[in-house]
């Protein structure tokens, strides 16, 4: 299984994995629509910073999946590629998973009416590579087997 | 708006940022981006503005931005039009404003003719075949060192004793750029191509940081005023040491890396103190005469048991010719050639601007007057400075270089848009900065690759010239200004570059 590698020496903190991620989780995926006409989305990618440090953190889609097991109802579940991911019908934003990924790389979106959504990272699953690798323009992200 | 304009200080913006504010989406890259403190957002209005008296012109933003939302132009001068005086009213007002004299990067940006666009080249017609580069093998191997007077060749074997010689498989070089002025990921792409490619790279002035010895084998080691990083082991890691007299960006004057570059690590290779300004002598306090130069190339090679060639590198003056003769007496096996149009990591502007020679012409009167003197079997002769193609490659080795030096060309391969600020440290591209977030823009990986696919280009677009002219080996070229024909220069331009108008 491929994953998305971090090479922080090569990351420039320029937010465009971010972005990439936004446009792509959007329903036109159009970069000014995403962003100026549609709700927005949650990017599922964070970039940090601590000078001279910076990096792109995304879900690493462990083995023993931690958010997994803390998951309530299996709606954090690996899918058949073998990416963990959330059922959005059935997650009721309870945040177990959240408590429980040492990444801290699943985020809260709250805009729904009822509960809340976790949100994080899917690998992209209507493309060959994550967007965000595809938009990094110093290849501080690759998509290679673990 | 984070600062207010003041007219104490105010000396118009040379750049205009424009931004389409629809296609902006707010996601700062471009703030992030700007090293120049240029672009900033503001959370209250929710936009991105733009400071356009900091904006260099790098085009940093404009490169990053995911909507095209960025145009960054040259700002028009709005001043009365004054032929004699418009390019010269800034000038003069920075100076009194904020006093001192301007310090700039890069090479000489002035309209001066270019020689190389006045000279076109040949090709075979009817009475003499071309040749096909991509059916037929074509050489560029170049070896740069003394050459005998003759050969000894007898019992089937070479019994004349050769000098050391330098091999280079295309004959081009990356020229010397210290790391200091240059950040060390820069240092690692030129090593690396340098490495993959069969030629060399030169570690400028600055020493050699540990970690680049393993490019041993494709290096030459420069030897510079200020002797900054000079050692046993340094001169040992070389392939050739370069003496360097001048640089054509500051023909007279030393090396100058200002403080703010001199971080940690340069400190440390350079063996001198952090954030304190690299200045190199502008001569070198032991050699004053030819003969102190002799000592100085001898003692090199003293201390390298005469297994590497001695380079000496001098800016193209006004006495380029005779200087080269005496260069070549004294002990030299490569004389790097500068011209005016060389580049700098700093260079106070009046003398950027205004001192030297074109290096087409030195090159001319160089290789003519050695020729003449019989002795220019002695010396490889690389010109350096403004070369900006493949096709500049070719006329120098035509004027008669054996190779050739890229500095500037090869930091565009990898970034660079010439925006002349590589003194202030702030490199936006990451290329001449020590900052170790900024450096962190040019990545290694990409770097070799863009700077060994030019390369590659080069070298075929050479081949296809040398097919074309019916010429299979670079060898046959060196010197062969039968080969080029002047237009648009007088007389005595053709005279002293020693070519035929064309229609001759
Ligand atoms: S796109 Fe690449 S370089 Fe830019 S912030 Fe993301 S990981 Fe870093
Ligand atoms: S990079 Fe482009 S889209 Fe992003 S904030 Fe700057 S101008 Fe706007
Ligand atoms: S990134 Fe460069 S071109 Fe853009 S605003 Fe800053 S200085 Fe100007
Ligand atoms: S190296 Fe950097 S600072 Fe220097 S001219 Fe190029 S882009 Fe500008």
């Amino acid at each position: 299984m491929k994953i998305v590698k971090i090479k922080e020496d090569n990351c420039i903190f320029c937010h465009l994995c971010e972005v990439a991620c936004v446009v792509e989780h959007s329903q036109s995926k159009d970069i000014i629509k995403a962003f100026k006409r549609e709700e927005r989305p949650i990017a599922r990618c964070t970039v940090e910073f601590n000078y001279p440090i910076s990096l792109s953190v995304m879900c690493r889609h462990c083995d023993d999946a931690p958010c997994i097991e803390a998951c309530q109802n299996g709606s954090m579940h690996r899918d058949e590629r073998g990416y963990v991911v959330v059922n959005e019908e059935t997650c009721v934003g309870c945040w177990m998973c959240i408590m429980a990924c040492p990444y801290g790389v699943i985020k809260r979106d709250t805009r729904r009416e009822v509960w809340g959504l976790s949100t994080k990272c899917d690998a992209c699953p209507e493309r060959d590579i994550p967007a965000c690798v595809d938009a990094c323009p110093n290849e501080a992200l690759i998509y290679e087997e673990l | 708006m984070k600062w207010m304009k003041n007219l104490k200080t105010y000396v118009p913006p040379s750049f205009v940022v424009e931004r389409d504010d629809y296609r902006c989406i707010r996601c700062k890259a471009c703030v992030e981006q700007c090293s120049f403190d240029a672009t900033f957002y503001d959370e209250d209005e929710d936009r991105v503005w733009n400071w356009d008296a900091n904006c260099v012109g790098c085009d940093r933003c404009a490169a990053i931005c995911p909507t095209e939302a960025i145009t960054v132009r040259r700002a028009d001068p709005t001043y009365r039009y004054n032929h004699n005086w418009n390019g010269h009213i800034d000038s003069i007002k920075k100076r009194a404003i904020f006093g001192g004299t301007p310090v700039v990067s890069m090479g000489n940006d002035r309209p001066y003719p270019i020689y190389w666009d006045h000279m076109l080249l040949n090709a075979s017609q009817v009475t003499n075949p071309s040749i096909d580069p991509l059916r037929e093998p074509m050489e560029l191997k170049t070896f740069l060192g003394r050459k005998p007077d003759s050969l000894d060749i007898s019992d089937d074997a070479l019994k004349t004793k050769l000098a050391p010689q330098l091999e280079l498989e295309i004959p081009i070089m990356f020229a010397a750029m210290s790391y200091g002025a240059l950040s060390y990921n820069v240092i690692e792409a030129l090593g690396r191509a340098a490495k993959e490619m069969g030629t060399y790279y030169n570690s400028g002035e600055g020493g050699l940081n540990k970690d680049h010895y393993k490019f041993k084998g494709n290096i030459i080691v420069q030897v510079a005023s200020g002797r900054f990083g000079v050692h046993k082991d340094y001169l040992d890691v070389g392939s050739a040491i370069e003496i360097k007299i001048g640089q054509g960006a500051k023909p007279g004057i030393g090396g100058h890396l200002p403080g703010e570059k001199v971080s940690e690590t340069i400190s440390e290779t350079r063996m001198m103190p952090q954030g304190s300004d690299a200045l190199s002598p502008a001569p070198h306090h032991d050699v004053y005469s030819i003969e102190d130069l002799r000592q100085l190339i001898y003692a090199l090679k003293e201390a390298t048991e005469y297994k590497k060639p001695v380079a000496v590198k001098i800016a193209c003056v006004h006495n380029v010719a005779a200087i080269s003769s005496g260069i070549a007496r004294a002990g030299a096996d490569i004389i790097v050639l500068d011209g005016f149009k060389g580049g700098t990591g700093a260079s106070p502007q009046v003398i950027r601007d205004n001192i030297g020679l074109p290096l087409e012409v030195s090159l001319a009167v160089v290789d003519e007057r050695l020729r003449q003197e019989g002795i220019r079997q002695y010396v490889s002769i690389v010109a350096s400075g403004g070369i900006r193609n493949s096709m500049d490659v070719v006329k120098a080795i035509a004027l008669g270089a054996d190779a050739v030096y890229i500095g500037t060309a090869a930091l565009i391969a990898i970034g660079c848009t010439m925006c002349q600020q590589c003194h202030t440290g702030k490199c936006a591209w990451g290329i001449s900065t020590q900052d170790p977030h900024l450096s962190k823009r040019v990545n290694p990986d990409i770097s070799s690759k863009r700077l060994i696919n030019l390369l590659e280009v080069w070298a075929l677009e050479i081949k296809e010239t040398m097919g074309a002219m019916g010429i299979n080996s670079i060898e046959s070229l060196r010197g062969n200004r039968l080969n080029l024909r002047g237009v648009g220069l007088n007389e005595k331009e053709l005279e002293i570059l020693g070519i035929l108008p064309a229609g001759e």
